[in-house]
């Protein structure tokens, strides 16, 4: 076992040894101190550990369902119908002259259409869709294979991690730091249920379940998926984008890995 | 939950006897479980709270999930009531369920109410961070004490025999009239508590697995888990249940523990040192 794997072992009981004492400390504790935060947040990196050991092999898929099982009711959450200018005009357009960018740390940065996006290989899925919030919907998606992407565009050897630039504003803030955005490991970009899906439940995306473009990361919390996807951005590192920790919701306090 | 002696049985019966009745590491992980479970309890209800109702099977039923917990709303959309709905009956529970006074002690829609809540204010990830962490040591703490209940065999302290079964009856009598044992006897559980203990052995691992169930990730690693619950929703529901239970074991297990002798009960799950009642003559 290597020293540095010993240590994080050594500091996550730490973590759980301060953890366990500190609600004994008194009613005044301030469950968001950085304290705090960095104790629980040991328990994050355990859980991390634990799945992705679980799942592998990598390839293990989620459950998917016969065509009957597809829910009637779909629940859109989030932004359900954005009202930034520039999406305003692209979906006044029927999204004709919408295009996703594809940049950062790939050897042919590129801009895709629909249609570029629908000649690409795709896969059609009928899975269980979960909120951090508790309830559950399923639904057929369809939609290229972000790996089939990722091949066109020629990942480099640094990139770690893929971003999602959004066009929707989940909360209006001075800074523009509420554009919704989300990030990935390549594990999971590489997933085959991994899809950008343009088609839900055989017909084309609606507004309020993210047209055009939608992600589907289908062992991941709802808040992972992406919508209203405009520019998808190979990284190293995610610690310098928007809020620093890799999405909107991440921000403002979620986990980044949530997986549960 | 050895017994060691720690006075000769020889001598006079006016000196209380006095015994080792739990082993420490029974003791530690006693304490630390009742501590898990207070925090995943009050995080678990601030998870509940983001969607203060339950369904079954693997979807959502948001017409009509079999338990809720809503608010009713003035004209301003502020909440002047709470309405819990069970299988299609509702009743008014304003101030607990469905609509309480939060930390600002202003009405609020919220399931459980605030003071039964980690945090107290209504904060879903901050709830989850605390839930995840106790959960992480809820199941590294219940593998080290059924590891100890296997291989220490103690196993065969909590489950029932058929003498002990044929006894429940009188147990059950025992137990309204608030008789406690005496003597040896006092050493061994009763059937009761046999049975009490046995199902909070059964039930935590049964609501940790409902609990992973919920986890698409842990779904994607081990399929089976979904159909054995009945669905993701069914298994959301399930640990609910089971929670409620478990609270409910609680309230029955800390009641047993002031009326039967209250110093001397928690001496021993502290010290380990248990005075054995005498048996009256």
């Amino acid at each position: 076992m290597s020293r540095a794997l010993l240590m994080s072992r050594r500091s996550i009981l730490r973590g759980f040894a301060a953890g366990g004492l500190l609600p004994l400390a008194g009613c005044s504790l301030d469950s968001r101190s950085p304290g705090v935060m960095s104790v629980l947040d040991k328990a994050e990196i355990l859980t991390k550990a634990a799945q992705r050991a679980l799942l592998a092999p990598r390839l293990a898929l989620a459950p998917e369902y016969p065509p009957g099982a597809i829910t009637p009711y779909f629940k859109p959450n989030g932004s359900i119908d954005p009202d930034d200018p520039d999406y305003v005009a692209l979906r006044q357009g029927g999204f004709a002259g919408w295009r996703l960018e594809v940049g950062g740390l790939v050897d042919r940065p590129m801009k895709l259409s629909l249609a570029d996006l629908r000649a690409l290989p795709s896969r059609s899925q009928i899975t269980r869709h979960d909120c951090v919030e508790g309830w559950s919907c399923i639904g057929q998606w369809k939609g290229t294979q972000l790996s089939a992407l990722l091949a066109t565009a020629g990942l480099k050897s640094q990139a770690r991690y893929l971003a999602f630039f959004c066009a929707d504003t989940l909360e209006e803030t001075l800074d523009n730091t509420g554009r919704y955005y989300e990030s990935i490991d390549l594990v999971d970009a590489f997933h085959p249920q991994t899809i950008l899906a343009y088609e839900m439940n055989y017909a084309p995306l609606k507004v309020e379940h993210g047209a055009p473009l939608r992600l589907r990361v289908e062992r991941q919390l709802g808040y992972k998926m992406a919508k209203y996807i405009m520019r998808i951005e190979a990284i190293d590192s995610f610690a310098g984008l928007v809020g620093g920790h890799g999405g909107f919701w991440e921000d403002r306090g979620y986990e980044w890995y949530a997986g549960i | 939950m050895t017994s060691i002696p720690s006075a000769s049985s020889a001598r006079p019966i006016a000196v209380p006897r006095v015994v080792v009745r739990h082993s420490a590491l029974v003791r530690i992980c006693h304490w630390v479980n009742a501590l898990c479970f207070l925090m995943l309890l009050m995080s678990g209800l601030q998870i509940f709270n983001a969607r203060p109702g339950l369904s079954w099977g693997e979807a959502t039923q948001f017409e009509h999930p079999f338990v809720s917990f809503s608010a009713i709303e003035d004209d301003n959309g502020d909440p002047t009531g709470g309405v819990t709905t069970i299988f299609g009956h509702s009743f008014d529970t304003t101030g607990f369920l469905g609509a309480s006074l939060g930390p600002d002690g202003d009405m609020e829609e919220r399931g459980f109410p605030s003071w039964a809540t980690l945090p107290a204010e209504q904060d879903l990830a901050m709830g989850r961070r605390w839930h995840f962490f106790f959960a992480w040591l809820l199941v590294l703490n219940g593998l080290v004490y059924v590891v100890n209940l296997f291989a220490g065999k103690h196993i065969r302290d909590l489950v029932p025999s058929l003498t002990d079964l044929r006894a429940l009856p009188r147990t059950i009598r025992d137990h309204a009239l608030l008789r406690f044992p005496k003597g040896d006897e006092a050493l061994r559980y009763n059937v009761l508590q046999k049975l009490a203990y046995l199902s909070v052995v059964v039930a935590f691992p049964v609501l940790v697995l409902a609990g992973l169930t919920m986890s698409p990730a842990v779904d994607a690693a081990f399929p089976w888990l979904v159909p054995v619950f009945h669905g993701r929703q069914s298994a959301r529901t399930v640990h609910f249940v089971l929670a409620t239970y478990l609270v409910a074991f609680v309230v029955v297990h800390i009641l047993m523990v002031l009326v039967s002798g209250v110093f001397n009960n928690m001496r021993s799950m502290i010290t380990g040192r248990y005075r054995i009642p005498e048996e009256t003559r």
